[in-house]
């Protein structure tokens, strides 16, 4: 940043503070008030984002699964508060045991396979999501457990005691919809995440997590516990995947397996990918950026139809064309991403070869 | 009173290959141990054994009286065992001080919880782990930079940093693989010293070395391995002139085939 | 028995199509360690070209026979595969040879990504359906039913694994091959052209995908942008359930496969109380896959026995 830009903390800190709780008065302002639900899924992918940051960034896991654990939570909320069940439990009552049931299935999928090499780990996270979408998909009998692939509707909003994230409240004269309120909420939540997640990377256990990403053998030879600490990475991830999954849920009020497909997983790595891997205003930059960009290529749509009188390419389909090439090329030409972490940095430069292979013998040699 | 370390018939094959067979030998508390042998001699794949990076074929490896053998090696580390690698493997993008702390992993108890409450406890352990942490790298000479990246610092530092990581965990017995090499005669003079220091303030060290001059000085008694064999075990005036072991190993040196 | 038997019979003929596709996984992983996620939508291109020619020829001299036509089809997708295959590997592969291991992955998920979208936007979002111009005969054998197209897709399959098992044992580049997924330095030493051979390998698995892509199109009687997905993660687990890295175990992994698919679903009703239905004949795979994972992951016949031996 240029020096003129530097504002002392406090000032700078003051003025991101307010920027923060404008911006949807904002947004709703000059972008239009679909704008703010588009806030409000990108502070929802910021957590999903640095929830899988955990695992793929500090500790160097690839889960390709993640979104099962985003469902787990979505899936529990709607069973919980929606006429499904006709059960109405308080969203401050599920969240925890949604975040908790995605933990708890991290930890069951996590124990087996946390002893693969990498790229195995990958494909059987890959595969676990992949069933449990099947499950949603098919679990409508002989017990209609998910409904399908028709999905869950009619689940509950939030409510803060009287205020229900529902229809139109009013406060100071502004008028404030369900996306207003969700904003907020998300907001909070989305701040505790990056606390934790910050707290988390400098701590004992994160410290470990790099260490096992740096070297794993060097790690277990320094007393690390790899496997406790592989699966601590991946509870704690799986944890955010449940606890965004719940407030998902709730926000959208409707749920399907189609939310929870493998590219879902993959959007939220390349938003890992892309920003830097592991560096947490990195991570959160990728989150907006692919958020934003499927919302600002809907422009497109309707430029060529303004131009054209039709829509020759539907930017829809460009959408997961972009993010495949976005894959490709930072993994090309900027492997530790757009804003990487000093750390990330000269990993992705050094040649990691040798320690790789020596690696692998290793534990070829135990087996 | 038992040796600290107990390594009874220990073998250990890839394949159909025998890397180590029926190796036995003991180090008693307080020794400076030291493991010769030419290349390929199996020296480096005996230190794996005993550190549980691999599984042993046959035999058993006691420390201090308890069974270490095919334990997962943080396991080994918790009893009181700790290493250095031959070819440096530190965490190259963590700073050297942040490797140390690594080393006091074991030796410390925050989980998730206290990392994300910040409790005092937890605050408590951090500083007590860097505060640590920061006496054994100036103990091994790396005072100042602790900030430094691993993989930034000079070759020299860089096994420094590696015995200090190890002396984190608060080892009974620290095994060194080949902890010297590439270094020049007064680092080579400062790490002797480093070593004599180590033993003094109560630690037990095995040592495999190149250097049959260092390991000369420096060892109570040295053992020397041949195509994973033990030839000879003794101390380094009596192995100097083990007709076995100036055939197989010292022979190359001197020209005495 | 006789249900027995017509699994028996959808499944060898499911597993051979997976093994073809297996093979090109297992290649791949054999020299370069690296999960090609892209191969299963080099079998989807595979199977959308020759359709496409199919289209084509059929439109402008309806008078040819079926059979010539799928076969021109057939060998227009196998050198537009194997450029592909080639080119991916040149493009995306090799210059994240000495990366981290992540990284050649993600690179992987990227290239498939991309050809899943762009063969949405040449062929369209709805499925593409194969002609039916192959003769149609219908054979019984003790009360189970075996189509001309089920006979066929068996022996071309087995005729082209036999072939490649011969190239990969009898000639210089099949030596070249097995001594690269050795050892790629010690290869390159003996004089080897380790870029030449792994060119090679993607191109071989290219050009086999092609075939299969043809086959499971013609088989299910349609094709799809999305179709190499889960048939590219099947393939894989026959892959790793026969031993990644080895020819034999991705043959047999294949079969294997296709006959556990294809008897699950046939009993899955019956074993589990009618609670789960055949709608989770996918699923199979998938749990096969981390079971070997789990409990034998150098796969039933090891790692890279096959090409040691």
């Amino acid at each position: 940043m240029p020096k003129w830009l530097r504002l002392p903390p406090p000032v700078a800190f003051l003025l991101l503070a307010i920027t923060l709780i404008l911006l949807p008065f904002l947004t709703g302002a000059t972008l239009g008030n679909s704008w703010v639900r588009v806030l409000d899924f990108v502070l929802l992918y910021v957590m999903l984002a640095l929830g899988l940051n955990i695992v793929v960034g500090y500790a160097g896991l690839l889960d390709l699964g993640y979104v099962a654990f985003y469902a787990i939570g979505a899936y529990l909320y709607a069973w919980l508060a929606s006429p499904h069940f006709g059960l109405h439990l308080p969203f401050w009552a599920i969240l925890p045991l949604g975040a908790l049931l995605a933990g708890f299935f991290g930890v069951l999928l996590g124990a087996p396979t946390l002893r693969l090499r990498g790229d195995y780990l990958a494909i059987v996270t890959l595969g676990f999501g992949e069933i449990i979408r099947i499950f949603m998909n098919n679990l409508n009998a002989p017990f209609n457990l998910t409904n399908g692939p028709q999905g869950i509707n009619l689940i509950d909003p939030v409510a803060l005691g009287p205020l229900i994230f529902k229809g139109n409240h009013h406060l100071f004269g502004f008028k404030l919809t369900a996306p207003y309120l969700y904003y907020y909420l998300f907001l909070a939540f989305t701040l505790a995440t990056i606390v934790i997640a910050m707290r988390l990377q400098n701590s004992r256990i994160g410290r470990a997590w790099a260490a096992l990403r740096e070297d794993e053998v060097a790690a277990a030879a320094m007393g690390v516990n790899t496997r406790n600490v592989k699966l601590l990475a991946f509870a704690m991830g799986a944890t955010f995947g449940g606890l965004a999954g719940g407030l998902f849920a709730s926000f959208q009020g409707f749920i399907s397996p189609e939310s929870f497909n493998l590219w879902e997983s993959i959007l939220i790595l390349c938003m890992i990918v892309l920003g830097g891997m592991g560096h947490i205003p990195g991570v959160i930059l990728g989150a907006v950026m692919l958020t934003v960009l499927p919302e600002a290529l809907r422009y497109l749509g309707d430029w060529q139809r303004a131009a054209l009188g039709h829509v020759v390419v539907d930017p829809n389909d460009l959408r997961m064309l972009i993010f495949g090439l976005a894959l490709v090329l930072m993994m090309i030409y900027r492997p530790a991403g757009l804003i990487p972490s000093r750390q990330r940095r000269r990993e992705f430069a050094a040649e990691d070869g040798v320690a790789e292979q020596e690696q692998a013998d290793l534990y070829d040699a135990k087996v | 009173m038992a040796d600290l370390l107990e390594v009874t018939g220990v073998t250990k094959q890839f394949g159909g290959l025998a890397a180590l067979e029926a190796v036995t030998l003991s180090v008693g508390k307080g020794e400076i141990y030291g493991l010769i042998g030419p290349n390929g001699a199996g020296k480096t794949t005996l230190f794996n054994c005993m550190t549980g990076l691999y599984s042993v074929t046959a035999g058993r490896i006691l420390l201090d009286g308890a069974p270490v053998h095919n334990r997962k090696p943080h396991e080994i580390v918790r009893r009181g065992f700790a290493r250095t690698f031959q070819n440096i493997r530190l965490f190259a993008n963590m700073t050297a001080l942040e490797n140390v702390m690594v080393g006091g992993h074991i030796r410390s108890r925050a989980g998730i919880l206290g990392a994300i409450l910040r409790n005092p406890r937890t605050r408590a352990e951090e500083a007590q782990l860097r505060r640590k942490a920061s006496e054994l790298m100036e103990f091994v000479g790396l005072r100042g930079k602790g900030r430094t990246l691993a993989g930034h610092l000079a070759y020299g530092d860089q096994r420094r940093l590696e015995i200090a990581r190890a002396l984190a965990t608060e080892p009974k017995l620290l095994a060194l693989d080949e902890p010297v090499a590439g270094m020049n005669p007064a680092e080579r003079r400062q790490m002797s010293d480093l070593f004599r220091r180590l033993r003094d303030s109560g630690i037990t060290l095995l040592l495999i070395e190149h250097d049959v001059k260092l390991v000369m000085g420096l060892c109570d008694r040295v053992a020397v391995l041949d195509y994973g064999r033990k030839i000879a075990e003794g101390g380094p005036e009596s192995v100097q002139q083990d007709r076995a072991v100036i055939e197989a190993y010292l022979g190359v040196d001197e020209g005495t085939g | 028995m006789d249900i027995f038997l017509q699994q028996l019979i959808n499944g060898l003929v499911l597993g051979s199509i997976y093994a073809l596709v297996a093979l090109g996984y297992t290649m791949v992983y054999g020299i370069l360690e690296l999960i090609n996620f892209a191969h299963g939508e080099v079998t989807m291109i595979g199977a959308m070209v020759a359709l496409s020619v199919i289209g084509l020829l059929l439109g402008a001299m309806p008078e040819l026979p079926g059979i010539l036509v799928v076969l021109a089809g057939v060998l227009v997708a196998i050198p537009a595969c194997m450029l592909l295959g080639y080119a991916i590997e040149k493009i995306a592969y090799r210059p994240l040879r000495k990366a981290p291991r992540l990284a050649p992955l993600i690179t992987a998920i990227g290239v498939s990504i991309i050809l899943q979208n762009v063969a949405m936007l040449v062929w369209g979002r709805q499925y593409v359906s194969f002609p039916r111009i192959l003769p149609e005969g219908r054979h019984e054998i003790w009360g189970a039913h075996i189509t001309d197209l089920q006979i066929f897709i068996v022996v071309l399959s087995l005729s082209v694994m036999a072939s490649l098992w011969l190239l990969v044992q009898r000639t210089r580049l099949g030596r070249a091959m097995r001594a690269t997924a050795q050892s790629k330095e010690v290869a390159a030493l003996m004089g080897v052209n380790v870029d030449k051979v792994i060119s090679a390998t993607f191109l071989i698995g290219s050009a086999i995908a092609a075939i299969a892509g043809v086959m499971v199109s013609a088989y299910y009687g349609l094709a799809h942008y999305y179709m190499g997905f889960l048939l590219g993660l099947k393939a894989f687990s026959a892959a790793v359930l026969g031993g990644i890295g080895n020819i034999a175990g991705a043959m047999l992994g294949g079969m294997l496969l296709g006959m556990i698919e294809a008897l699950g679903a046939g009993y899955i009703g019956d074993l589990t109380g009618g609670f789960l239905g055949s709608h989770y004949q996918d699923v199979f795979a998938f749990f096969v896959l981390i079971l070997v994972l789990v409990f034998r992951p150098s796969g039933l016949l090891g790692e890279r026995v096959a090409s040691r031996a």
